[in-house]
């Protein structure tokens, strides 16, 4: 804990063992979207057959595709707590900076996202049959930059998506526009990887640049965003 | 003011004329393509147009958070200024890909420093949102008409309708959906804060715009791909033809930002008004 | 915290909320030490003024001044705020959410956790989920967790409603208790008649506007 406290800080650190801990105890959005992570996977097996060789092409695609609509449940979710209760007042009128929830918020989804696609991951695997033919480590600098490029815009425009009506519909689509450049790069990489025919190391680079910028925007920007009302 | 706005339709209205004639009739035919080619000239002056409109409301979202207060404004001047000159240094310093001028760059820069004084200048801290709204309205317009006559120029020419890797179709494409989904926050916000996440999501929107542009350059160099458009030189009398179908089209936007800008503004005028009635007449006791 | 300055000076408050004006134009000073308890109908402006006291809710035009800044966020360690909703987490205990709360206010002590709790009445080693709690004890909860950093301002909307008779009355002692160490009290209520004796002034709204301020409960509610 004080390891966590000393590279976030006290109040980052406090908020993400919060919601560690209430998301154990619960397990309510765990064992959904553990489900429905599966149900992904299978109904993705059932329309792209993973018998032709087609689909193993695709194959990076769909994991990332099945990845997005897992992580979009899992964001819609992000800001329910401290919306039940008007929790977010209590945390607004305290002298807790803003950054420090959003880094919190931030990592716990990546820390769940994380979760989903280690399940989801081997049974894609499983289905389609595949292998690397290309250095096979590279996929986890990969799904870690990925994930946290969907989750770092996710958390955002979840906070965003809290001003306006239609909130769960609104998040997906402020969020996939702007996330394309990263999609495809986290598509191309593992591709990439899996045929062995190209090298991914620019994609990795592109994902590392937009992992940069759009973290430093939201750490920017969220403060406006919070305490608009 | 208000006599301005027919006299400069009129000056529109004869330019679109002018170019609409050079570009149907005026201008040589294009060897290979024929006559479809002629629709690259609103291809491209929409294309542009609708870039610069976008740039625009870039400019006015940062212009409307920065400018609530004197700190962050001044900062915000000195930064433009800075990226400005590092830019025009940087186009005559740094070696640049063939096919890119150095002036071009190093104009750019300063015309970026120019716009963002200039809507500074033109434009309020409270009107600067409604440039914002009007500008992103009028850009989606124009950059549909981009990607319309994109496909329906590649048709023809190309035997495809779209082409995943062509950079600039496919750019415009994310672009416009940016916007799309920026005006349908404004629409679906509780308006008392719509100009702050708004101005957040477009801040979001431009930062990507590079990053989507270099992920699908590289995307066309592994999977090589057909160029949707003239690839390389074109010819002197075409450039004419399209610089002034620009100028038309941008006078056109122009006329329409204006009209759009003048709604707005009316109709947060008339909002106000309501309000402060409601603030002073007495109402009635809620028992 | 001199007797002299206020503690909370406003300023030709005014907040709309698109066409319906919610403050329209409120001027006041209040002094420190006191309690005042603020009345009206719905619909007066008393959340609204609560909460942009708290700077959770921007003027449209006009000025405040709390703790001797305009700058709420500057002094908002030395605020404490609570609401008709709770501000806790149903699913962790009290104490647990009192540890987190006080966090954010760099308070990383237990026993000064356990200490709010008693003080309002509530076992600190219950392991109850504050969402299985009733309604009066949730509120207990709430203030102490509106009190975990002893603020010199406390800010409360509506904190008896929906509250049983004994907790009620247990939470207006500890407010009484409060108000003699020194502390300031702004209290939102509807109703007047617990604060009777209790409140140094009753401060009346109506439509937006405060009407009256007065030492005792007879002015009646009607617009004069």
């Amino acid at each position: 804990m004080s390891l966590l406290s000393g590279l976030l800080g006290n109040i980052a650190a406090a908020t993400l063992s919060k919601d560690v801990r209430l998301e154990w105890r619960s397990k309510d959005a765990i064992n959904s979207m553990l489900f429905f992570a599966l149900l992904v996977v299978v109904i993705f097996s059932f329309s792209f057959d993973p018998n032709a060789e087609e689909s193993r092409r695709i194959a990076g695609g769909l994991i990332w595709v099945g990845f997005l609509f897992a992580a979009v449940v899992a964001l819609n979710q992000t800001w329910a707590r401290e919306l039940r209760n008007q929790v977010l007042d209590a945390y607004r009128v305290s002298p807790a900076p803003a950054n420090s929830l959003f880094l919190a918020k931030a990592l716990g989804n990546f820390i769940f996202v994380c979760v989903l696609e280690a399940l989801m991951a081997p049974l894609f695997i499983l289905f389609y049959n595949l292998r690397a033919l290309g250095p096979g480590w590279q996929l986890i600098p990969i799904a870690l930059l990925g994930t946290w490029a969907i989750v770092v815009n996710g958390t955002f425009f979840a906070a965003l998506s809290i001003r306006t009506r239609s909130r769960e519909i609104m998040l997906p689509l402020l969020l996939f526009p702007i996330s394309i450049p990263a999609l495809l790069a986290m598509v191309e990489a593992t591709t990439d990887v899996l045929s062995g025919e190209y090298s991914a190391r620019f994609w990795i680079a592109l994902l590392m640049a937009y992992d940069v910028v759009f973290t430093i925007a939201s750490l920017f920007l969220f403060e406006t965003v919070l305490h608009a009302e | 003011m208000k006599r301005l706005f027919p006299i400069f339709a009129f000056i529109t209205a004869a330019l679109l004329s002018f170019a609409l004639y050079e570009a149907l009739i005026g201008a040589p035919t294009e060897q290979t393509m024929g006559d479809v080619q002629r629709i690259f000239y609103y291809h491209v002056s929409s294309a542009w147009t609708a870039f610069i409109l976008f740039f625009i409301n870039f400019v006015a979202s940062i212009q409307y958070l920065v400018r609530k207060n004197d700190s962050s404004d001044r900062i915000t001047n000195w930064i433009v200024i800075a990226l400005g000159v590092i830019t025009c240094i940087a186009a005559y310093v740094v070696h640049l890909p063939q096919g890119i001028e150095k002036s071009s760059i190093a104009s750019t820069g300063i015309s970026v420093i120019a716009l963002y004084f200039l809507v500074r200048k033109l434009f309020s801290p409270d009107n600067v949102d409604a440039l914002a709204v009007t500008t992103a309205e009028v850009g989606v317009v124009f950059c549909t008409v981009v990607l319309i006559t994109g496909p329906l120029w590649a048709r023809p020419v190309w035997g495809i309708w779209w082409a995943v890797g062509d950079v600039r179709l496919t750019s415009t494409l994310v672009l416009w959906l940016i916007y799309v989904s920026y005006l349908l926050l404004r629409k679906f916000s509780n308006s008392g804060q719509t100009p702050k996440i708004a101005a957040a999501l477009a801040i979001f929107g431009a930062l990507d715009v590079p990053l989507v542009y270099f992920s699908i350059w590289f995307f066309r160099t592994q999977h090589p791909q057909p160029v949707i458009g003239d690839g390389g030189e074109i010819d002197p009398r075409m450039l004419h033809v399209l610089l002034l179908n620009w100028l038309a089209f941008s006078c056109f936007a122009v006329m329409i930002c204006w009209a759009r800008y003048r709604l707005e503004i009316l109709k947060r005028e008339v909002e106000e008004t309501l309000a402060l009635e409601s603030l002073l007449e007495e109402p009635r006791s809620i028992r | 915290m001199t007797q002299n300055n206020p503690i909370v000076t406003v300023n030709s408050l005014i907040k709309q909320f698109g066409r319906f004006a919610a403050l329209r134009g409120v001027t006041a000073e209040f002094a420190p030490g006191m309690l005042y308890a603020i009345l009206g109908g719905n619909g007066a402006g008393k959340t609204t003024l609560l909460r942009t006291l708290a700077g959770l809710s921007e003027p449209t035009r006009g000025t405040v001044s709390v703790l001797g800044s305009s700058n709420i966020r500057a002094i908002c360690h030395r605020l404490g705020y609570m609401a008709h909703p709770s501000l806790l987490y149903d699913e962790m205990s009290g104490m647990e959410n009192l540890r987190y709360f006080a966090e954010l206010y760099g308070i990383k002590n237990d026993q000064r956790c356990a200490a709010a709790i008693r003080s309002v009445e509530l076992d600190p080693e219950l392991s109850r989920a504050v969402g299985q709690y009733s309604q009066g004890m949730r509120q207990r909860m709430s203030l102490a967790r509106s009190l975990i950093h002893d603020p010199e301002l406390l800010l409360l909307d509506e904190p008896f409603s929906n509250v049983d008779m004994r907790s009620t009355r247990d939470m207006v002692k500890l407010l009484v208790g409060l108000r003699e160490s020194g502390k300031t009290i702004f209290l939102v209520t509807h109703q007047a008649s617990l604060l009777e004796g209790v409140a140094d002034e009753f401060v009346w709204m109506e439509a937006g506007k405060i009407v009256n301020r007065t030492r005792d409960l007879q002015y009646a509610q009607e617009a004069q």
